[in-house]
């Protein structure tokens, strides 16, 4: 039973395969198609059925804060490869090619900004790198977000889209577990607020750990928010699955979520709660 | 001859062959070149090897468990059931009891020795009700100054339909959270499987052990494989790429010793294994004992806080 199990996932790789054949603006639920600046002007959002596509860290950013007030912190940090790890491929060239991919360091994006004049401070991942999944890098990045947040008296702001834990950093990347919490607890002795946003989807090891601390916790529609994901879940147990498992919307009425916002209304949402904790 | 001999020998004559520049032939610096990667080899399959059996003696099923420890050296054991919400979970023991003389509080998974008690403690596989009821005892220790001791041993955090609906995650994160804030003395061992989110959960603490032949990892050796290399048969290969053994947790900083089990591992001798975990988790609480609590607390954050390698 315990054989087949996987307990942190990266990459998503446990998720069906993505039909191929669909062009990446191709709405997965709806059928319908968007040249890239309508679904950018859409925030990546399906007009028709109101599917959210992945968001990139930067785009979100761009969006949520007000214009030219970020300055990003920690940009230069990046993953090692402590274990010489080598799967199919070397973990180092799967780092070197998300890089090159995605014009990013790392799966998570931090500094600090202002939203509606409220100074506040960002932590945001970003699926497209290696599946937005938590090494050491990463950990490192948010538990700076947590100490530069407490630095300036400004609430965080932390938007969540990771597959899990980095397997290729082995234990170490399970130790970002207790990292990233003892850098909330940080955060909260200091009686500074933290927000969370969940976006699709937020498993494993990252919903096992600082995403799940946040003072208050919104999602976006249809994430899958999870620890075991639905595929491991059946294979390893054969239950039958709820239509909605996993989700935000089973997380919501089950009591694991404060709200469900979609994104055309989340900065409004977060103006709001910056208001009341100023 | 074994192993540790025969890579002695090979070391002895590469390091001979490299203290004759003059004599730097073609044959001689094949002869080099062909030892030093038989060493590689060596080295490299003694510590594959070394990991794959770490893997199976975790597993062992004759392998004391928490309930073999507590019989073997806790005092005045009461055992404490239930989350007082929704359930006892029999995958995750809590309790109260006296080690060489002092109260304190003990956590720790316990996997079952027949079929029927397996099923019962879901092998060890703790439900987020099993994570709130440590939580609750944990803050009976805080309230009254007992240290805590984890003992740690399961595959991982159940994964199932129920667990995923009270909140598996949530429950992982709060009892890490817990444990950051507390002001009393706190210990971990690791004692067979130390598999992943349902294992740091209850092992954020202010020293962290291995037995000798556990194994500490982020996740299955069976699920590494099935995900990396899309196989489960592909387990060895994963176990000695992400080397989840005692030594190498140690050399990365992730715990803080390892306890020496009796030779051929614990299975083999319950009541020796006992004395050697007992005398290591009390020569722990001694070093822990004369430190005010916040400066533990403070002490433990900055551990975990600098676990990760970056550049």
């Amino acid at each position: 039973m315990s054989e087949a199990r996987i307990d942190v996932q990266v990459e998503h790789r446990n998720a069906p395969p993505a039909d191929q054949s669909k062009h990446p603006n191709t709405c997965p639920k709806c059928g319908s198609h968007f040249r890239d600046d309508e679904l950018a002007a859409a925030l990546w959002v399906c007009g028709h059925c109101g599917h959210h596509f992945p968001m990139q860290a930067r785009a979100r950013i761009d969006w949520y804060t007000d214009p030219g007030s970020f300055v990003e912190e920690a940009a230069e940090v990046r993953s090692e490869d402590p274990l010489d790890f080598f799967d199919l491929r070397p973990y180092a060239e799967r780092l070197a090619e998300a890089e090159l991919n995605t014009g990013l360091g790392e799966a998570a994006v931090i500094g600090q900004a202002t939203m509606d004049g409220h100074p506040v401070e960002l932590s945001v991942m970003d699926f497209t790198f290696m599946g937005g999944s938590m090494g050491s890098a990463v950990g490192e990045k948010f538990s700076r977000a947590c100490d530069s947040a407490i630095e300036r008296g400004a609430p965080l702001v932390a938007v969540t889209s990771s597959g899990g834990a980095r397997m290729q950093e082995g234990i170490l990347s399970l130790m970002q577990l207790p990292k990233t919490v003892c850098a909330v607890e940080d955060l909260h002795d200091a009686h500074i607020p933290m927000f969370i946003v969940m976006a699709h989807p937020t498993t494993a090891g990252v919903l096992a750990s600082f995403a799940s601390l946040g003072d208050v916790t919104i999602a976006e529609p249809g994430a899958l928010i999870a620890f075991t994901g639905p595929r491991v879940v059946q294979q390893t147990t054969r239950e039958k699955l709820p239509e909605d498992f996993g989700l935000a919307e089973q997380n919501l009425r089950f009591g694991h979520l404060d709200a469900i916002v979609p994104r055309r209304e989340q900065r409004e949402h977060l103006v709001r709660l910056l208001r009341l904790f100023a | 001859m074994t192993e540790r001999d025969q890579e002695l020998n090979l070391r002895r004559r590469l390091s001979g062959l490299s203290r004759l520049p003059l004599l730097r032939g073609a044959r001689v610096e094949g002869e080099a070149e062909r030892l030093e990667k038989q060493l590689e080899r060596l080295k490299a399959d003694t510590s594959d090897e070394a990991i794959w059996r770490s893997v199976e003696l975790a597993r062992h099923p004759d392998r004391p468990y928490t309930m073999d420890y507590v019989e073997r050296f806790v005092d005045d054991w009461v055992e404490l059931h239930g989350d007082r919400g929704r359930a006892d979970d029999g995958a995750l023991v809590t309790g109260l009891g006296s080690l060489d003389g002092r109260t304190i509080v003990l956590i720790g998974h316990q996997k079952g020795r027949d079929v029927k008690e397996r099923l019962d403690r879901q092998f060890g596989m703790a439900y987020p009700e099993g994570y709130v009821k440590a939580m609750r005892v944990m803050e009976i220790a805080e309230r009254f100054s007992f240290p805590v001791i984890s003992l740690v041993d399961t595959p991982g955090a159940y994964p199932g339909v129920a667990a995923e609906q009270h909140g598996q995650g949530g429950a992982i994160a709060r009892s890490q959270a817990e444990m950051a804030r507390l002001t009393v003395p706190t210990v971990a061992c690791i004692i067979g499987e130390g598999g992943s989110g349902g294992a740091v959960a209850i092992a954020v603490s202010d020293r962290v052990l291995m037995q000798e032949n556990a194994i500490y990892s982020v996740i299955t050796p069976e699920g590494c494989a099935a995900i990396l290399w899309r196989d489960a048969g592909e387990a060895k290969k994963a176990a000695a790429a992400f080397k989840p053994d005692a030594l190498h947790c140690l050399e990365l900083g992730v715990i803080d010793g390892v306890v020496p089990e009796p030779p051929g591992g614990a299975q083999t001798d319950h009541g020796e294994a006992a004395r050697l975990l007992r005398s290591a988790l009390v020569e722990a609480l001694e070093e822990l004992e004369d430190t005010p609590g916040e400066e533990l607390r403070r002490r433990r954050r900055a551990k975990f806080r600098g676990m990760g390698v970056y550049a």
